[in-house]
Order: C-alpha cells, then sequence, then structure tokens
C-alpha cells in the first residue's frame, strides 16, 4: 500500500491546474460563467469550451491517442477530474455521451463507428443523449415498448425503421444524436430481442418536446419516433443483444465512470467554507450543524477513498461487479447531505433567488442533488440489487 | 497510488481466520465470556505460536517489526471472530508505546518485555486518567498508565483492581487504584505527550478495525438468516423491507474499510494529518457496526432477542468497542476541527 502519488502523476496534475487557470471561463478573464447549459445559447457556449479542451487533449484523457485522449490511466482520469471540479470549470456537455456511451462503443462497436463517432463526441461537434425510459418503462427498464421493424434484405445493407416513445432524456432539448434500446424482436422474453441504436436526432421523423425540470430549465425532454429509418451501421452491438449491451453502460454510469469523486470533495470543500464563514457571523446556530457538517465532509472524503481502492482492484484486473450499485447509493445520498447541510446552514436566506430569478449555487446544487437518487437507477433498484447479487438474498 | 494490501499481509489474516474458525467458534467465546478472566490462556499461548503476538515487537527483541497495516486486517478478524483476548491492548498499543518512549532510559524495559510479549509470556494493557475503567486490568502482566500526563510502567502487585464489568464479557475493564513513584516513571509529561497522542490515534484505528470485524459478522449472520427463515411461505430476505436494511447496512460497512485502511497507512507513515485520519476511521467504523447491530437485530426479530442466540456476542462487542476510546460524536468534532485548521492553513 501506497497512497502517495508518483512524480510523473504529480506532474500530470500540475499540468492540467495550469491549463484550466488559464483557460476555465471565468468573471476574472471576462469570459464567464458560462450561460445555462439548458439553454440554446449556453449549449453553444459549452460546445466552444469542449472544442478547446479537446484541442488541448484534455477532454478525454483516458481514450486511446488516435481518438482524442492521451491514452492515460485510471488514476490519471482522476487527477484530471480533482482539478477539474477544483478549478469550478463549465459542466461537460458531453458528459451523456463521454461517459456512458463511449464505453460502450470502445467494447461493443466496429473499428468504423469508433472512428466514426468517437473523435466527434469527444469535441462536442456531436452531443449524445440518451434513450432509455419511457413513459411506462423506468425502474423496470426491460418493459420498454418502443419498437424497431426490419426493412430490406437481411444481412448488410438493410435498414430499420423506429417508433415510440422516449423520456426524461437528459441534454434531449439540443442534443445532436441519441443512443437507445428498441424491442426488434416483440415474441422474445422480456430481457431480449431489443437492440441498441444510435439515432441522429434531425432525422426524419424524430420530434423533440422539452420538458421543463424543477428549477424551471429544459434540462430533458420526451423524444417521439415516428418512422425514423436507421441504416444497419448504426446498430451498436449485435441484433437482439441490446439488453446487454445496455448493461455495459449502465455498468458505467453506475460505477466508476461518471461520478468521480471530485464534485463531491469540491463541494464539501465549499461546505467547510460556509461553515467557517457562518460560524464567525453567528457560532451558536452554526454549532447546531457542527455534526452534520463533519458528517458530510466525512462522506464525500469516504467516497474518494473507496474509488481510490477500487481503482487500484481494477488495475488489478478485477472488474466492477455490482459493488457499483453501493458507490451510487453513496454518493448520492452524499450529495444530497452536502447541499441540505449548506441550505441549513445558510438559514433564512436558503431559499432566496438572485437577481435573475435564479436559485444560486446551494440552492441550484440542492436541486440537482435531488435527482441522483433518482437517475441511472432508482436507489431502491440499487439496494435489491446489493441486496440480491452482494448479499446474496433470494430474489423477490 | 496502490491501495491495497500486500499478499503477506492477507496471507496472515487468512492464517489467523483459519485459527478463531477452530479455536474461536461462537462457543469459546461465550466460554471465554463466563470464565474468571474473560480470555483463555491457552489460546494466547497459540497465538504466540503463531507469531501473532511478535507482530509489532522489533526483529532484535524476537519479534517482525512490523506496523499498524500488517495488524489492521488481524485486528478485523479478531472482531470478526469475537476473540476474547486483549491483542489490540497488547499488541496494538502497548508495545508501540513503549516502542515511542524517548531515551535510553526505556531500553532497559524493552529489553525485558518485550521478547517475553513475542512468546506470550507477558500481557500488557494501556490506561489513561480520564478513563472510567482500564480493559484487561486484571490479566494483564503490566499495566502502563497515564497519571498527570505522564507514563508510569505499574505492576499488578502494585495496584488495587475494583472490577467494572462490561457489557462485553471479553473486556473485563477495572478502576485501577494505584500510587505513581520514582520508580514506575517511565517519561515526564513533556515526553509523554507525543507518545500519548499517537496512542490515542493507534486506539481508533485499532478499535476501528475491530469494529469492522464486528460488523461484518453481523452483516453475514443476518444476511444467513434472512435467507433461511420462512414466512408468508417465503424467505423473509426476499422482501424489499428486509433487504433494504440490509443493503443499506453493508453500505456503510464497505465505505468505512478503506477509511480504516487509510488511518492504518497513515499510522505507518508519519502522515502529517493521521490523527484526523484516525478519528474518521473511528467515527465511521462505529456508525457501521452500531448499524448492523440495529439491523441484524431488526432482521433476526425475537429470536436475536435471546441470551441463548450468539448474535448478542456481537452487538454487545460493537456497542462497547463504539464507546471506547471515543464516540463517533467526539471523533467526528475532532475530524471537523481538524478540516477547519487544514482549510485555514498553517499559521
Amino acid at each position: 500500500m501506497d497512497l502517495r502519488f508518483t512524480p510523473e502523476q504529480d506532474a500530470f496534475r500540475a499540468e492540467v491546474r495550469a491549463w484550466l487557470e488559464a483557460n476555465v471561463p471565468s468573471e476574472a478573464k471576462g469570459t464567464g460563467p458560462l450561460p445555462s447549459l439548458d439553454t440554446a445559447e449556453g449549449f453553444a457556449a459549452h460546445r466552444v469550451w469542449e472544442q478547446a479542451m479537446f484541442d488541448a487533449r484534455l477532454s478525454v484523457v483516458s481514450w486511446p491517442e488516435e481518438f482524442g485522449g492521451r491514452g492515460a490511466g485510471l488514476l490519471e482520469w482522476l487527477i484530471f477530474e480533482e482539478e477539474y471540479y477544483r478549478a469550478q470549470a463549465p459542466t461537460r456537455v458531453g458528459q451523456n455521451g463521454i461517459f456512458l456511451l463511449a464505453p460502450t462503443i470502445f467494447e461493443f462497436g466496429t473499428p468504423e463507428q469508433q472512428a466514426r463517432y468517437l473523435p466527434a463526441m469527444a469535441s462536442a461537434r456531436e452531443v449524445w443523449c440518451q434513450g432509455w425510459s419511457e413513459p411506462d418503462a423506468g425502474s423496470d427498464l426491460a418493459g420498454i415498448r418502443s419498437r424497431a421493424t426490419r426493412k430490406g434484405p437481411e444481412g448488410e445493407g438493410g435498414s430499420w425503421v423506429l417508433s415510440g416513445q422516449k423520456t426524461w432524456a437528459s441534454r434531449g432539448a439540443f442534443a445532436d444524436w441519441c443512443f437507445g434500446l428498441f424491442r426488434t424482436d416483440p415474441t422474445a422474453e422480456r430481457h431480449r430481442g431489443m437492440t441498441y441504436f444510435l439515432i441522429p436526432m434531425d432525422a426524419p421523423g424524430v420530434t423533440v418536446r422539452p420538458i421543463a425540470q424543477l428549477d424551471g430549465e429544459t434540462g430533458f425532454a420526451e423524444i417521439f419516433f415516428e418512422d425514423v429509418e436507421v441504416p444497419d451501421d448504426q446498430v451498436l452491438g449485435e441484433v437482439g443483444k441490446g439488453w446487454s449491451v445496455a448493461m455495459a453502460t449502465t455498468n458505467s454510469e453506475r460505477g466508476l465512470s461518471l461520478r468521480s469523486p471530485a464534485r463531491f470533495t469540491e463541494a464539501a470543500g465549499r461546505l467547510l467554507a460556509l461553515y467557517a464563514e457562518q460560524a464567525l457571523l453567528d457560532p451558536v446556530a452554526a454549532g447546531r450543524s457542527a455534526d452534520a457538517v463533519a458528517r458530510a465532509a466525512m462522506d464525500a472524503e469516504a467516497y474518494q477513498l473507496n474509488t481510490y481502492w477500487t481503482v487500484t482492484r481494477v488495475l488489478g484486473g478485477t472488474p466492477v461487479g455490482p459493488e457499483a450499485s453501493m458507490n451510487k447509493l453513496h454518493w448520492s445520498e452524499t450529495d444530497l447531505a452536502i447541499h441540505r447541510c449548506a441550505l441549513d446552514l445558510l438559514g433564512p436566506e436558503a431559499e432566496l433567488l438572485d437577481a435573475d430569478g435564479r436559485p444560486g449555487p446551494w440552492l441550484d446544487g440542492f436541486l440537482f442533488a435531488l435527482a441522483g437518487p433518482i437517475y441511472a437507477g432508482t436507489n431502491e433498484i440499487q439496494r435489491n440489487v446489493v441486496a440480491e447479487r452482494v448479499l446474496g438474498l433470494p430474489r423477490s | 497510488m496502490r491501495f491495497a494490501f500486500e499478499d503477506r499481509q492477507v496471507e496472515f489474516r487468512d492464517q489467523l481466520r483459519s485459527f478463531t474458525e477452530k479455536e474461536c467458534t461462537a462457543a469459546e467465546v461465550r466460554a471465554a465470556w463466563d470464565s474468571e478472566l474473560g480470555w483463555s490462556p491457552d489460546r494466547w499461548a497459540a497465538m504466540a505460536e503463531l507469531g501473532l503476538l511478535g507482530l509489532t515487537v522489533p526483529e532484535d527483541l524476537g519479534g517482525f517489526g512490523f506496523g499498524f497495516l500488517d495488524l489492521v486486517l488481524l485486528l478485523e478478524e479478531a472482531g470478526r471472530s469475537g476473540l476474547p483476548e486483549p491483542l489490540l491492548e497488547t499488541v496494538g498499543l502497548a508495545v508501540p508505546l513503549l516502542l515511542d518512549l524517548p531515551g535510553p532510559e526505556a531500553d532497559g524495559l524493552r529489553a525485558e518485555v518485550l521478547p517475553r510479549v513475542a512468546i506470550g509470556e507477558s500481557v500488557l494493557t494501556v490506561g489513561l486518567s480520564s478513563m472510567v475503567a482500564v480493559p484487561a486490568a486484571a490479566g494483564a502482566d503490566l499495566l502502563l498508565l497515564e497519571d498527570a500526563g505522564e507514563l508510569h510502567a505499574v505492576a499488578p502487585a502494585e495496584t488495587r483492581l475494583i472490577p467494572r464489568p462490561s457489557i462485553d464479557g471479553a473486556r473485563r475493564p477495572a478502576r485501577v487504584d494505584w500510587d505513581p513513584t520514582p520508580d514506575t516513571l517511565l517519561a515526564s509529561a513533556a515526553e509523554s505527550a507525543p507518545v500519548l497522542a499517537r496512542l490515542a490515534d493507534r486506539a481508533a484505528v485499532g478499535t476501528g478495525a475491530l469494529l469492522l470485524g464486528v460488523a461484518d459478522r453481523l452483516i453475514a449472520s443476518a444476511a444467513a438468516y434472512a435467507t433461511d427463515r420462512h414466512q408468508f411461505g417465503v424467505p423473509i430476505g426476499s422482501f424489499q423491507a428486509v433487504k433494504h436494511q440490509l443493503a443499506d447496512a453493508l453500505v456503510r460497512l464497505e465505505f468505512a474499510r478503506p477509511v480504516v485502511y487509510r488511518a492504518a497507512w497513515s499510522l505507518d507513515s508519519a502522515e502529517p494529518a493521521v490523527s484526523r485520519h484516525a478519528s474518521m476511521a473511528k467515527a465511521y467504523a462505529a456508525e457501521a457496526a452500531l448499524g448492523a447491530a440495529r439491523t441484524a437485530l431488526q432482521v433476526h426479530g425475537a429470536i436475536g432477542y435471546t441470551w441463548e442466540h450468539d448474535l448478542q456476542l456481537w452487538m454487545k462487542k460493537a456497542w462497547a468497542l463504539s464507546t471506547a476510546w471515543g464516540d463517533a460524536a467526539d471523533h467526528r468534532a475532532r475530524v471537523l476541527e481538524a478540516l477547519l485548521a487544514e482549510a485555514a492553513g498553517p499559521g
């Protein structure tokens, strides 16, 4: 055991930190913060930022060089993330593609698909949204009804015609592409007969209806498919194997890939600073939150330690299994605890919106944190996974 | 960055597990709790044979000279098996404390005591004046006691013990009445201060490691029971109300592990934030074990509430150890203080 970073890793950290300090849009530089990601203007501004990161080969450090990465290891990726959140850099507009779809393309995509989609994704020239949930298929994802029917010859050169409805697609309002599951064999048993498709959002027959979220902005959308024709080379993995292909993506979403600890340790650092400020103003009132502040800060640090523990195991060749569900339970509850605690410290100021009628950082973060126990598989589903697949309890 | 144990450390843990599965069954734990001493001198001798007792004793004094990273998995196993012997007190606390003492004055005592510890012929314990009672005091061959900030080495003959029985039948705390004299003095208050600070850190991490094992045992017992026990014609573990409690208990345990292991590394690595890491370890492990005890009892239902069922042994360890050497809230307060100081920077 050695919990220190190597000199090479420290040098990488210094490089990332210097680049971010010079380039992150900020008020001081007169370039930021960027407008909200959930507006057309903000979406465009975030694309420009992603392109700048791509040009510096920092947008996807862990990818192979040929697709715009550096071939860096998981630890370097964690270092990048720590620096990214430390710098309070913009939200990643491309994160659905980079963190959820890309691992699946690396695993199941043809070389042509990898070359076609990955660099465009890494530079945010093409931004992806996820088309999984349907109005009647949320936690019970295998209950999807959207269909794809065969058109043209079997084998090479044919196409599929998609119809149905997807919902809760984050970034759906402005995304260029959608990845989603459709039923290709309606006679097959629930978990079979599904196929994983890649669909351009400007294809004829695709209609997007943005949905306003809890904060009033259109962070996600419904997507309607009416006879949308998709060629064979936009099928990811085998026809009829969509469920197992999709589960690979789910694992990366629940597991390490998306949820770097940096987001939570950064927020915990701000919580400590807020506590220190409030303790000067009103030590008695702040003191009542002391234990909750300590718990939240410790939970964030414990998540970081658990991530290093897991990464070491992954680097040793053991894949992340159902324990990814434990990570999801821990980080989503931690995120909520940090923000709830900050609102308590702010007291009567917590409810107030800013001059533009927007929630301030803590209220905004709280609203965002509330989604955590719901998306990527609700926490109730995660507890079932932990109980059945880690503890070995009988299925219901 | 490599956050994993070495093969040697895992193998030693596995060796101890094979030993406890034969020599420290639940029936053996009960027998120890019912005995006059609270633990078994025969098992202590067998632990010496395994090399456990010389783990922290330097090589030139007949031991292995290992650190806390080598000990932490063994303590976890001791908690899991309910091992009644004072492994933490002797090997985890008293021996390192003797090694921390400055000056050649302590060399004589080290040369006299440590080789005997390694072969199982000397049991040690440590006590602070702030403690209501000192664990393992009755069976100890030498007590290392703090008074007015000074450290003293006190022979059992120079003490009067008033037992203060614990709900954990192996801990055997006792109030120790004794008189400090120049003969018992080991180190002045100034010399003792840093030694006592390290003792507090080791005690927090060591108790945390025991609690990890206790929580592991409680959750495993409850999961096994939930699989066997049928109600409404199905195993109770198939109900989500049971599953979700156990899943939450497991999450608390699995996130406590790296926190405790990191603290063990920090102890061995002279990490500046070691005290914060140690407090975080104790706080996290205590919450994990208390939560596991609560869940395990609820899952077992009435049978878990009986004297006859072995669940009580591990619940009682969880309750006793969670407040020993500072409860979770004490340690969280220390963590917060340290975090605020770190954020404010030096000076």
